[in-house]
């Protein structure tokens, strides 16, 4: 235990003394987890919208009216011709246009249904099916309360809606600050392992001391560990400083279930990844080798961890891309405990995939490092 | 003192792909030697080195370091030895002190010796002044001939050091080997290249490798009658002139 010992107090010195390093570790991840999660927010609030109306009718005025009112759209224009809308969308001033059509309120109290049309600019993807859909609803709800108008005088209605009403559990106001943040966190905690402690490594190999150990008689497993641990701790600090001074205090995300049963998967993937780090780490020369291909790594483990898109809206062998992700697996298991309450029984699957995944990235890392070659 | 020997190198080889970077060497170091290792870049000086300390496993061939064998006894060849590479190897942002406890702790010294062998080093190098300064401050020469100290710090019986004096002022180089001829007086056996002919004559004997092979080998005095030349530097001349190889 002494080499063990005499390698982490040489570790510990070497990253207090790094003033680039430090500040990067602990003030960044931070800085990160204030801004993401109120930036990254999946409701989408002023589209503008450019309203055609033909009609000038009350009814198109109080279609517009509603519209307005829900205050997911901002009013850029209001004109009397498709082509003047269109402009505006050309020159970005709008995101979607509404049309509706002459004789709208005509046509609609005599014969009982009218077109509107709706044009949206799709550069912008997630505003414009969002805006698009949100459109529709407010005109399916206008519909409604007209048909209601009409009809109420005719018994024999053939109109009968159904409607759905949702809750939403476990998040009950759709709060997306408190599906993001424990996301937000694992991937944090995910840059601080896989980077960190391979570019350490890596940074000995540039400088040559590694030929200095390598020509020791010290032993791989103690210097491995050596490395490992000191990432270890200061991925589970980086963790706790996130978890319960920004989680807690600033987001109010109070974890439903139990923190012991969190911070042994934290634990355990942190094993996982800074296990992938090292692997990376004994395939590298120099620090820009090994950084290019953590960052590869990093990048797809991030955007196929399900904390963007849903994997259940992938294709299939895209989600078979997210199950091979460690990742995936922890972002599941914090909002399963955090927000559900999910015990040890939940997440028993959770843990032995992510034993796996320590276990094969370590493997792998210390069979591939050599100290003879 | 002849009979006792601490590196036997036979037919040793290594092979990268197609070139041949050591063909088939053979020597023999005897205890308290210093032995200078000489030839132009590219010779092959450092491979069979890394050889000879563990850090490379021979494409054929026998050595034996130490008594211990270069294939299956690397770790053991490695606590009994000392190395010190081309490239300055110590921790720039650890101090002084810190080196020293964490290079003489991972060769098993106890925190008294440690104690004990740092004031010691300290004093003979008179750094004292110095002891927690970081060593990424100190002059290259100050650095050298504290990577030395350092390299020797577990009392290895051999001490195998890769052109240690580069860059290095005259001066400090005198003061350099100093140290090693202390050492070698301490019965530890020193195993050096250099590419200074003044530096290949303070060696009991030298080797001259050309192309991977060893053309030569004998003491100074003795190569220069050979070779009927004045002085070291000559008999690098004659040799390294022979070679055929491109140097890197």
């Amino acid at each position: 235990m002494r080499p063990l010992k005499i390698l982490l107090i040489k570790e510990f010195k070497q990253i207090f003394r790094d003033k680039t390093l430090l500040p990067l570790i602990f003030a960044l991840p931070l800085i990160q987890l204030l801004i993401i999660p109120l930036a990254a927010d999946y409701e989408v609030k002023n589209i503008n919208i450019s309203i055609v109306d033909n009609d000038q009718s009350s009814y198109s005025e109080e279609l517009t009216s509603k519209v307005l009112a829900t205050g997911y759209f901002k009013l850029a224009g209001y004109s009397h011709s498709y082509k003047e809308s269109f402009k505006q969308i050309e020159t970005d001033k709008a995101d979607l246009i509404l049309e509706i059509p002459q004789n709208f309120e005509q046509n609609l109290s005599r014969n009982g249904f009218e077109k509107l049309f709706i044009a949206v600019n799709a550069i912008n993807g997630t505003k414009a099916g969002l805006g698009g859909s949100y459109l529709s609803s407010i005109i399916a709800d206008f519909n409604h309360k007209i048909n209601t108008e009409i009809v109420s005088t005719n018994i024999n209605s053939e109109f009968k809606s159904i409607e759905v009403t949702s809750l939403n559990w476990f998040n009950p106001y759709m709060n997306y600050k408190i599906f993001m943040v424990p996301g937000i966190l694992v991937i944090l905690v995910t840059m601080v392992g896989a980077y960190m402690c391979g570019l350490n490594i890596v940074k000995e190999k540039e400088i040559g001391t590694i030929e200095q150990i390598n020509v020791s008689p010290i032993k791989k497993h103690h210097y491995i560990l050596g490395k490992l641990i000191p990432f270890w701790i200061i991925g589970i600090v980086v963790f706790s400083i996130g978890f319960f001074i920004i989680g807690w205090l600033v987001y109010g995300i109070i974890p439903v279930g139990s923190l012991l049963l969190l911070y042994s998967y934290l634990a355990l993937f942190l094993i996982a990844i800074l296990g992938f780090g090292l692997l990376v780490s004994t395939y590298s020369e120099t620090q820009q080798q090994a950084m290019s291909v953590s960052f590869f790594f990093v990048m797809m483990f991030i955007l196929m961890s399900g904390l963007f898109t849903s994997i259940d809206a992938m294709p299939n062998w895209a989600q078979k891309i997210a199950y091979a992700n460690p990742v995936t697996y922890f972002i599941e298991v914090m909002r399963m405990v955090v927000l559900k309450g999910s015990g040890l029984a939940h997440i028993s699957k959770h843990i032995f995939i992510m034993i796996g995944f320590a276990l094969l990235f370590n493997t792998w890392a210390i069979i591939n490092y050599r100290k003879t070659s | 003192m002849r009979t006792d020997i601490v590196i036997k190198a036979e037919s040793l080889t290594k092979k990268f792909g197609a070139f041949t970077a050591v063909d088939n060497i053979s020597f023999e170091v005897y205890k308290g030697e210093i032995f200078g290792f000489l030839g132009a870049n590219g010779a092959g000086k450092t491979t069979a080195m890394r050889m000879l300390c563990g850090l490379s496993i021979p494409s054929s061939g026998e050595a034996n370091i130490a008594r211990f064998d270069v294939y299956k006894e690397t770790e053991k060849i490695k606590s009994s030895i000392g190395y010190m590479s081309q490239k300055f190897s110590l921790y720039e942002d650890l101090t002084i002190v810190e080196n020293i406890n964490f290079f003489g702790g991972i060769y098993g010294l106890s925190d008294a010796e440690l104690k004990e062998q740092s004031n010691i080093l300290i004093e003979r190098l008179g750094l004292k002044i110095n002891a927690n300064k970081l060593v990424g401050e100190l002059p290259l020469g100050w650095k050298q001939k504290l990577a030395f100290s350092v390299a020797i710090i577990h009392k290895p019986s051999i001490v195998f050091l890769d052109e240690p004096t580069g860059g290095v002022d005259p001066i400090t180089r005198r003061q350099f080997w100093d140290l090693i001829y202390e050492a070698a007086e301490n019965g530890i056996t020193v195993f050096v290249t250099t590419h200074y002919m003044d530096e290949a004559e303070y060696c009991n004997r030298v080797s001259m490798m050309v192309d991977g092979k060893i053309a030569a080998l004998d003491s100074p005095s003795n190569l220069k009658r050979e070779y009927n030349a004045e002085t070291m530097d000559e008999v690098f001349y004659i040799l390294a002139r022979q070679a055929k190889r491109q140097s890197d």
